[in-house]
């Protein structure tokens, strides 16, 4: 368990592609050991607000900062995994990869690793799956796999994009156990999701966005109608004669 | 009978140096040749070994039929296209496929343009077909070498380069050694082409990488045992291939990848991974 939990501050945060911002002006922080929904239309730049935590993508301008233990690591499931399904690995060694923040590069992975591997497999349900070769993987079964994953990295903080999209209702059910498990233990999980009744009825927080971020607090705040009425009005042609943006910019 | 399997190696001391240098370079393009394939960078072999003659080409026309220089230019090549292909593929929206295709092109217009400044030469064929009956000691060294480090490195990069061809994304997330790591690999396959050029010239190099590769494939889902599959198919088939060059009196090095192609058509066909026989004949489905 995480010693303590990692809270991630936005200061004045422009995420996007070339100079197209995606995500505008974000300001704010999500609390340490929070659980944090991230909601909004397509093209809203969620997927790209998580890309900026993990730090895959630079920020156009401001900071991201996650606070806590110094540079705490981070579990990201992006949406749609670029994994090679058809490469020959088992259910067990991707599994495993897993432990990487152990093991590195070299090191060895020893017993206790090994029931660590066995108690994340349990815990998503895929006894008896690990010699399985990933191709012959259901896409649930592949999901179950991959938060065994996430379950062996032991990060402070946890990204999920898109987590349950298509996956079925048992599935999603166990696998949002394993969200509540995390939240428990103190560890801060920001997920994007579309089904506002799991957000509702699981994540105490949530952040509405529609490039501009339309809302953030209280789930039962931010998803008040007008709110969610504003965020479908986002414009999501590109003006391709916007201007340069000099918000903040003394 | 079993005097044509191993006479013309007790007798004549080419056939031994031959088949050294043949196993030598099973040993390290049959693994490298797996990866190549498990992350569908077939074809990026065959355009690194194109890549590689211009060098080798400027190397033989400053200091002529010498060892190092064309092994020095040839790497030199390789390494640039591989490199400077990598980093555009990485840096920009540009795919690995095409921006090495882009630097291959430049690299092999580059080195015929130079070839041609000195008009043919028989030793152009050297230099294209590569001369797998007359390797002298220190040619027989490097391969040796080659192929030593190319084990050795996979051994130490093993985790990071599957981790890489499976999930590229989730490497990036905990690591930063991906892209060392690619860059890595792509020099070793550099390294490989150059030293299978020597032996079987820039054309045909790649063909001791690929085919026993791509035949271990029909024989085995695991990573580990492909790898060694590939090293046998490799070392049969520059064994059977120098014997059939021999007592047919075809060329060598085309012989030997013609035994490849063989061992490859057959893996295909009777083959228990995914074999066409397996597929046309699959058997009664299971209960589960």
């Amino acid at each position: 368990m995480p010693a303590a939990a990692t809270s991630i501050q936005f200061d004045e945060v422009t995420l996007g592609y070339g100079r197209r911002p995606a995500v505008h002006h974000l300001h704010g922080e999500i609390a340490p050991g929070s659980l944090t929904a991230v909601v909004g239309p397509n093209g809203a730049g969620k997927s790209t607000l998580l890309k900026g935590i993990v730090g895959t993508l630079r920020p156009l301008e401001g900071r991201i900062r996650l606070t806590g233990p110094a540079n705490a690591r981070i579990a990201y499931l992006p949406q749609a995994a670029e994994i090679d399904r058809t490469f020959p690995l088992s259910v067990y060694d991707l599994v495993a990869m897993g432990l990487w923040s152990r093991s590195g590069l070299f090191g060895s992975i020893g017993a206790k690793d090994r029931a660590r591997v066995e108690q994340a497999l349990d815990a998503v349900g895929l006894v008896g799956f690990e010699r399985r070769p990933i191709a012959t993987l259901s896409g649930g079964q592949m999901q179950r796999a991959l938060f065994a994953r996430l379950l062996l990295q032991d990060s402070p903080v946890i990204l999920l994009d898109e987590p349950f999209t298509a996956i079925d209702a048992k599935t999603t059910a166990d696998l949002l156990d394993v969200v509540r498990r995390w939240h428990d233990e103190s560890r801060t999980v920001v997920a994007v999701l579309h089904d506002l009744d799991t957000v509702k009825r699981v994540f105490p927080q949530t952040l509405l966005i529609a490039r501009e971020p339309v809302a953030w607090g209280e789930t039962s705040d931010v998803l008040s109608p007008e709110n969610l009425l504003k965020a479908r009005r986002m414009v999501e042609a590109h003006d391709p004669h916007a201007a340069p943006c000099h918000r903040g910019a003394a | 009978m079993f005097e044509m399997l191993y006479g013309p190696f007790a007798e004549f001391d080419f056939m031994q140096r031959a088949l050294v240098g043949v196993i030598a370079i099973a040993l390290g393009g049959g693994p490298v040749g797996v990866f190549l394939m498990l992350r569908r960078m077939s074809l990026t072999g065959d355009a690194m070994a194109h890549a590689i003659l211009p060098g080798a080409a400027i190397g033989y026309l400053l200091a002529g039929l010498s060892l190092p220089a064309m092994t020095i230019g040839g790497l030199f090549a390789g390494v640039i296209v591989a490199v400077a292909a990598g980093l555009v593929s990485r840096l920009t929206s540009l795919k690995e496929d095409a921006s090495l295709a882009a630097f291959y092109l430049l690299s092999l217009a580059l080195g015929v343009t130079i070839v041609s400044l000195r008009g043919s030469n028989v030793d152009l064929l050297h230099v294209l077909f590569g001369t797998v009956l007359a390797l002298d000691d220190s040619t027989l060294l490097l391969l040796a070498g080659i192929s030593s480090a190319t084990v050795l490195t996979l051994a130490v990069l093993y985790r990071p380069l599957v981790l890489e061809c499976v999930d590229p994304t989730f490497l990036r997330s905990v690591s930063r050694a991906g892209t060392p790591t690619h860059l890595i690999f792509l020099g070793l396959v550099v390294l490989n082409l150059v030293g299978g050029f020597h032996a079987l010239g820039t054309l045909l190099a790649v063909g001791m990488m690929m085919l026993p590769a791509a035949a271990s494939r029909f024989w085995s889902s695991d990573i580990t045992m492909m790898m060694i599959l590939s090293v046998v198919i490799g070392m049969v088939s520059g064994f059977a291939g120098l014997l059939l060059s021999f007592h047919v009196e075809l060329p060598a090095g085309p012989s030997v990848i013609l035994a490849a192609g063989i061992i490859y058509a057959g893996s295909l066909i009777f083959g228990r991974e995914g074999g066409l026989l397996w597929l046309a004949w699959p058997g009664r489905h299971l209960e589960a």
